[in-house]
C-alpha cells in the first residue's frame, strides 16, 4: 500500500447517550435514568453536609433550613424527588431485566421476531405510569398541602 | 477489586437504598398526605428522629448504600468515556477515598446527633 | 405497464478520503418501482448516475450481513429493507456510526472483528484431545439447542453497535455483539469455558458496560437479541455470586449407534477421505 488512506471518525459520542436514530423508548428511558442519577447524587452529597449542620445544634439548623426556604429551592428539591421516584421504579425494573427476569426464555427466532426488549416494554410502561402517580402525590405534598 | 464483585454490591446497594430511601421519602415528602408531622423539618422533629435508635441505624446504612451506588454508578458513567488507563486508576482512588471519607463524616454525624444532650419536646 | 414508476430521492453520504476533508451528502432521484429495496436504488445510482459510489454488499438477501447501513434513523440491512415500507418521501442513506468511515458508505469493521475474537467464540473443553482428534459428535439435546440457537444467527453486520449508546463514547466497550456471542457459546451444553471466557467478558470494559438500552435488539435484523443474551450473562453472574452455579461439565461424547440399518434406497456416505 503506498499510501494510507484517512479514515473519517464517526463515533458519535455523548449525542449517542441520548439518541441519534430512531430507537425504541428503551434507549430514551436510559439516557434519563443516567441524567437523574447523577442529578440525585450531586444533591446526596451536598444533602450529607447540609444535613450535618446538626452537629451545631437548633441555631445551626434552623439557619441552613432557613436558607432553603425560597421557592427556587423547593423547586429544586421537587425536581430530585421527581429523579428519585422515576430513578427508583425505572431502577427496579432495570435490576429485575439484568437478572433475566421479564423477558421469557430463548427461542428459535422466528419472523417477525419478537425481541426480549418488546416483551418486557408493558412492564416499562407500568413502571412510567407508576413513576407519574408518585410524581403528583408528591407535588400535591410539595406545593399544596401544608404549605407555608 | 473484581468489576463483577462491585456490580453485585451494585444491585444489592440498590436493593437496600429502595427500601431506606423509600422510607426517608415517605417520612420527607408524603408526610402531609400520610399526615405524619407537622413540619418535617422543625429542628424539634428533626432531632427526634435523630434520637432514636432505628432511624441512627438506617441512617447509617442509607449512606453507605447510597454513597456505594452513586459512586460506583458514576463511575461506570465515567468509564465509558474512552478515558486512559491512568486515568480510570485515578478515578478509582478519589472515588474510594472520597466516598469513605463522606461516609465517616456522615456516620459521625448520625451517631453524634444520636448522643446529644438535648431536651426532646 | 404504460406509466413509469414514481421516483424518490435517495440522500446518499459521500466521503472520499483522499480528497474530501469531511461527509457531504449527495441527492439521487431514483425510479421506484414496487418492491425496490434500498440497496437496489444505490445500486441502479451505481449503474446509471454514479459509478464511484461505494458500498458493501454481497448476497442481496439478508443473509451474509455485509450492506448494513444507517438508513432513515435506523441501522438496518439494506437489502432487506424495502423503500416503500420506510415511510416519508427521502430515503437517507449512511454508514453505520461508531466505525470509522473507510469511503461513502463503507465502515471500518476490523475493531469489531476484534472484539468478536477476544471473547473465544469457539467451544472450549477441559479435554483438548478429544477436540483435536474426535471420536464423535458431542451430545446436545433439542432443548440445550434452543438454549443458544438464537443467538447463533448472528451474521456480524454490526448493526448492534452501531446502534449502542455505550459504544458511542466507549471505545474499549466489548459491544452487543462479541458479548452476545460470549453468551452463545457460554450457555451451549457442550461448553466448558465459562471461567475463561468469563474473564474477558466480567471487565471494566465488558457486559457491566450494558445498561439494557435495548436499541441493540431493536436494529438487530435476525432475532439474535443481544440485549436478551447480555442480561442472561449477567443473571449467571449473579448466581455464581450467590454461589449457585456449579462447575459446568460439558456434555459427553454421543455413543455410536447400535443395530441401526438406514432406510432402503438411502445411498451409503463417502469413505473417508483423509
Amino acid at each position: 500500500m503506498a499510501e494510507t488512506a484517512k479514515h473519517y471518525k464517526n463515533r458519535l459520542g455523548l449525542w449517542g447517550w441520548l439518541g441519534g436514530g430512531r430507537y425504541g423508548l428503551e434507549r430514551y428511558a436510559y439516557a434519563l435514568h443516567r441524567i437523574t442519577g447523577m442529578g440525585i447524587l450531586l444533591y446526596f452529597v451536598l444533602h450529607i453536609f447540609v444535613t450535618g449542620s446538626r452537629l451545631g445544634g437548633r441555631e445551626s439548623w434552623t439557619k441552613w433550613m432557613g436558607g432553603f426556604e425560597s421557592g427556587i429551592f423547593e423547586v429544586g428539591e421537587y425536581l430530585v424527588f421527581i429523579a428519585v421516584a422515576y430513578h427508583a421504579l425505572n431502577g427496579i425494573r432495570l435490576a429485575l431485566t439484568e437478572l433475566g427476569l421479564l423477558m421469557g426464555k430463548p427461542t428459535r427466532p422466528l419472523f417477525p421476531y419478537r425481541s426480549a426488549v418488546l416483551k418486557q416494554r408493558p412492564v416499562l410502561i407500568l413502571v412510567m405510569v407508576l413513576a407519574a402517580v408518585l410524581i403528583i402525590a408528591g407535588g400535591l405534598d410539595f406545593f399544596l398541602l401544608g404549605a407555608e | 477489586m473484581r468489576e463483577s464483585t462491585l456490580w453485585f454490591w451494585h444491585i444489592i446497594a440498590g436493593a437496600v437504598i429502595l427500601v431506606l430511601l423509600g422510607l426517608h421519602m415517605t417520612v420527607m415528602h408524603l408526610d402531609d398526605i400520610i399526615g405524619l408531622y407537622a413540619d418535617t423539618t422543625a429542628w424539634e422533629t428533626v432531632i427526634a428522629r435523630s434520637q432514636q435508635g432505628f432511624f441512627m441505624v438506617t441512617y447509617i446504612l442509607l449512606l453507605g448504600a447510597a454513597l456505594y451506588h452513586g459512586l460506583y454508578g458514576f463511575r461506570s458513567i465515567l468509564f465509558e468515556l474512552s478515558l486512559g488507563k491512568g486515568c480510570q486508576k485515578a478515578i478509582n482512588w478519589l472515588f474510594l477515598i472520597g466516598g469513605l471519607l463522606l461516609f465517616i463524616y456522615g456516620a459521625y454525624v448520625a451517631i453524634a446527633v444520636y448522643s446529644m444532650k438535648e431536651v426532646v419536646l | 405497464m404504460s406509466d413509469a414508476p414514481k421516483k424518490v430521492i435517495f440522500e446518499v453520504l459521500r466521503y472520499n478520503p483522499g480528497v474530501d476533508a469531511r461527509p457531504r451528502m449527495q441527492s439521487y432521484e431514483v425510479p421506484a418501482p414496487k418492491g425496490l429495496t434500498v440497496l437496489d436504488g444505490l445500486l441502479w445510482i451505481k449503474e446509471n448516475l454514479d459509478p464511484t459510489l461505494s458500498w458493501r454488499s454481497s448476497c442481496r438477501m439478508g443473509v451474509c450481513g455485509s450492506c448494513a447501513m444507517f438508513i432513515n434513523g435506523k441501522p438496518r440491512l439494506a437489502c432487506a429493507n424495502q423503500v416503500a415500507h420506510l415511510g416519508g418521501g427521502k430515503v437517507v442513506v449512511k454508514p453505520l456510526p461508531n466505525y470509522d468511515i473507510i469511503r461513502d458508505l463503507v465502515p471500518d469493521l476490523e475493531p469489531f472483528f476484534a472484539k468478536h475474537a477476544a471473547i473465544k467464540p469457539f467451544l472450549i473443553r477441559k479435554n483438548v484431545e478429544e477436540l483435536e482428534n474426535p471420536s464423535g459428535e458431542f451430545f446436545q439435546s433439542r432443548e440445550e439447542l434452543i438454549n443458544y440457537i438464537q443467538f447463533a444467527y448472528c451474521i456480524k453486520c454490526g448493526a448492534c453497535l452501531a446502534a449502542c449508546p455505550t459504544v458511542a463514547t466507549d471505545a474499549s466497550f466489548l459491544g452487543p455483539q462479541a458479548l452476545a456471542q460470549a453468551w452463545r457459546y457460554t450457555s451451549d451444553s457442550r461448553d466448558e469455558g465459562a471461567a475463561e471466557r468469563g474473564k474477558e467478558v466480567f471487565t471494566a470494559h465488558g457486559a457491566f458496560r450494558c445498561h439494557f438500552a435495548g436499541a441493540c435488539s431493536d436494529v438487530c435484523p435476525k432475532g439474535v437479541d443481544p440485549a436478551f443474551a447480555i442480561q442472561l450473562m449477567k443473571q449467571f453472574m449473579f448466581r455464581e455470586k450467590l454461589g449457585g452455579c456449579k462447575e459446568k461439565h460439558g456434555t459427553e461424547v454421543a455413543p455410536p449407534v447400535e443395530n441401526w440399518t438406514p432406510r432402503e434406497g438411502i445411498p451409503k456416505p463417502p469413505d473417508h477421505s483423509v
